[in-house]
């Protein structure tokens, strides 16, 4: 590494490109919306940037606190079930062989690749009134009438525009982003620890609970955060697979500035947003230092 | 994988309740898209029951001109996007690795802050952003992508300047060394020794920018004025309505490009990684 004096006009033509565009294009754009957030309507186009706190207070009207518990609830329950549904698939990765790894890694990638309209479309597809999983059971509702059950009219599960489509939509989306952390810091555990326990004589699930859990703990944290973030933050998922009342933060951002045209609430709800996103940042960059002192010794 | 040995203590892999749970969840993650992909060659536009093969919905998935303009349109930005990006990150990540200088560590978390910043937030702040400049909304084709492929390359150029700065890291310094011994300028140094090295790099970071921007509907929503339409955002309205064999076929071309794409960035990076070790 060399002291940017030592190469000035070299350093400064290899800076200058990515910082000028992130300023332009990132800072100012969130400057622009930080400003809106602390400023009123005055007409039906201009706004004007007074200082006021007001659009803030707004985000503790009931009806928005209620999208905002929601949300929280909701990405909190996805994060949750992630969680389960991830620990066993990073831990048989961790302990496959090269080839193994390789594919394991390419199958749980690939969907988190593929275009997440598509991935939420599919899902629609199956879980829909006239879908694939209502078909089914049609199906076998109809032949277990036949064999003489008395089993009533058929009726189709209501598997969409709900909370529960909601969740599964998360999970089915997030599932990789907790995968990857986790098998990132498994993948990093002194083997020989797992099979002294396992050698001392403790099961299978005892070892993870007592070794495997406290040792992977700072990765198991950051993949609660990078989970929980994005499914808070989720709009199309909960926008297309959820009913009317399961809107969620990112829903109602967007209604400020499509339907309901209060960009300065827009602004302030965006930024509330921000802020819980920096804050789990920031707690798991903490976690992260004490695990790597915890680690060092 | 051979049941003749007995199974390790540590060998999860081939414990059935763990093969199950990994089958489980592949079903969960698999099955919707290979429905999805079945059914675009499906006979029969409402019903799920398989009524033969056809390509026809391939066929009207051309024809619809909208959707054949929202596809290209895409591929067009995302190109472009991947162009711009490679060239920002691939300096970036250079920067970073290479210089101390003052305020680096602020300036490095700041300019990673576009990958974790909810879309949504990223998103409003690009439509107010061109809405304060007055940017014109009705510049003739292709120069209506212009916003779209701004806010693209605004998110997409971290994302390849942590992959670039990953094949970086590996690089052995004194090659640049003995380039500049031998009389190289170090702008010489740099286009012939620094960047073939960065190379595997360069193509996962274009990989990952081209999806990342193919993916991409929640800042092109906002970000894209009322005439200009993407794939997802085509794709959105059509399934707002109805779910159709049209557009799971337009959604299985897709996914073929993404998968390819996917598997060469993939060979790309593993590439960096073994050279690396």
């Amino acid at each position: 590494m060399k002291d940017w004096r030592e190469d000035k006009t070299f350093f400064r033509a290899t800076i200058a490109l990515p910082v000028i565009w992130f300023f332009i294009f990132f800072v100012i754009p969130m400057a622009i919306v930080w400003a809106y957030s602390v400023g009123e309507n005055v007409g039906p186009v201009d706004v004007a940037i007074t200082g006021t706190f007001a659009n803030y207070a707004k985000a503790f009207a009931p009806e928005v606190l209620k999208v905002m518990g929601d949300s929280i609830w909701l990405a909190a329950l996805t994060t949750l079930i992630c969680l389960v549904v991830a620990f066993p698939v990073a831990l048989a990765m961790t302990f496959a062989d090269d080839k193994q790894k390789t594919w394991l890694l390419l199958l749980i990638m690939l969907p988190f690749w593929t275009n997440l309209l598509i991935r939420t479309y599919a899902l629609i597809a199956v879980m829909r009134t006239s879908g694939v999983i209502n078909t089914g059971l049609e199906g076998l509702h109809g032949l277990l009438m036949t064999v003489g059950l008395p089993l009533g009219s058929f009726e189709p599960l209501p598997l969409l525009y709900n909370k529960f489509a909601v969740v599964v939509g998360l999970v089915y989306v997030h599932l990789p982003f907790m995968v990857l952390p986790l098998y990132a810091a498994l993948d990093r555990l002194d083997k020989s620890l797992i099979e002294a326990s396992l050698d001392l004589g403790a099961g299978h699930l005892e070892t993870i609970r007592r070794v495997i859990v406290p040792l992977a703990a700072p990765g198991i944290a950051a993949g609660l955060v990078i989970t929980f973030i994005p499914a808070l933050g989720a709009y199309l998922t909960p926008d297309l697979l959820g009913g009317p009342d399961d809107l969620m933060i990112a829903s109602l951002i967007e209604r400020q500035f499509k339907r309901a045209n209060d960009w300065p609430f827009g602004a302030a709800l965006s930024f509330i947003l921000m802020y819980i996103t920096l804050l789990f940042f920031a707690v798991r960059a903490f976690l992260e230092r004490k695990g790597g002192k915890v680690g060092a010794h | 994988m051979a049941n003749k040995h007995p199974r390790a203590p540590l060998d999860y892999l081939n414990m059935p309740a763990m093969k199950a749970w990994l089958a489980g969840v592949f079903i969960f993650l698999y099955t919707p898209l290979l429905i999805l992909i079945l059914f675009s060659f499906n006979d029969s536009k409402a019903n799920i029951v398989w009524k033969g093969f056809t390509l026809k919905w391939y066929v009207k998935a051309f024809e619809n001109t909208q959707l054949r303009e929202a596809l290209l349109n895409s591929l067009l930005i995302a190109g472009v996007c991947t162009i711009i990006s490679v060239v920002l990150g691939a300096l970036m990540a250079f920067v970073f690795w290479r210089f101390k200088f003052p305020f680096k560590g602020p300036l490095e978390s700041g300019m990673s802050l576009p990958i974790v910043v909810p879309e949504i937030c990223f998103g409003v702040a690009v439509l107010m952003f061109f809405a304060k400049l007055n940017f014109p909304n009705d510049l003739p084709y292709p120069f209506n992508l212009t916003q779209i492929i701004l806010a693209h390359v605004t998110f997409a150029f971290p994302f390849v300047a942590i992959v670039v700065r990953a094949r970086l890291e590996g690089f052995n310094q004194e090659l640049e060394a003995a380039a500049l011994d031998l009389g190289a300028t170090p702008y010489q140094a740099f286009r012939d020794v620094i960047i073939p090295h960065m190379k595997p790099g360069l193509i996962a970071g274009a990989l990952l920018a081209f999806t990342l921007s193919l993916d991409d509907f929640v800042i092109t929503f906002f970000a894209s004025g009322p005439g200009t339409i993407t794939f997802p955002v085509k794709v959105y309205s059509m399934v707002r309505f109805s779910v159709t064999p049209e557009v799971n076929a337009a959604s299985t071309i897709i996914i073929v490009i993404t998968v390819i794409a996917t598997v060469l960035a993939l060979r790309a990076q593993s590439a960096t990684s073994a050279k690396a070790n």
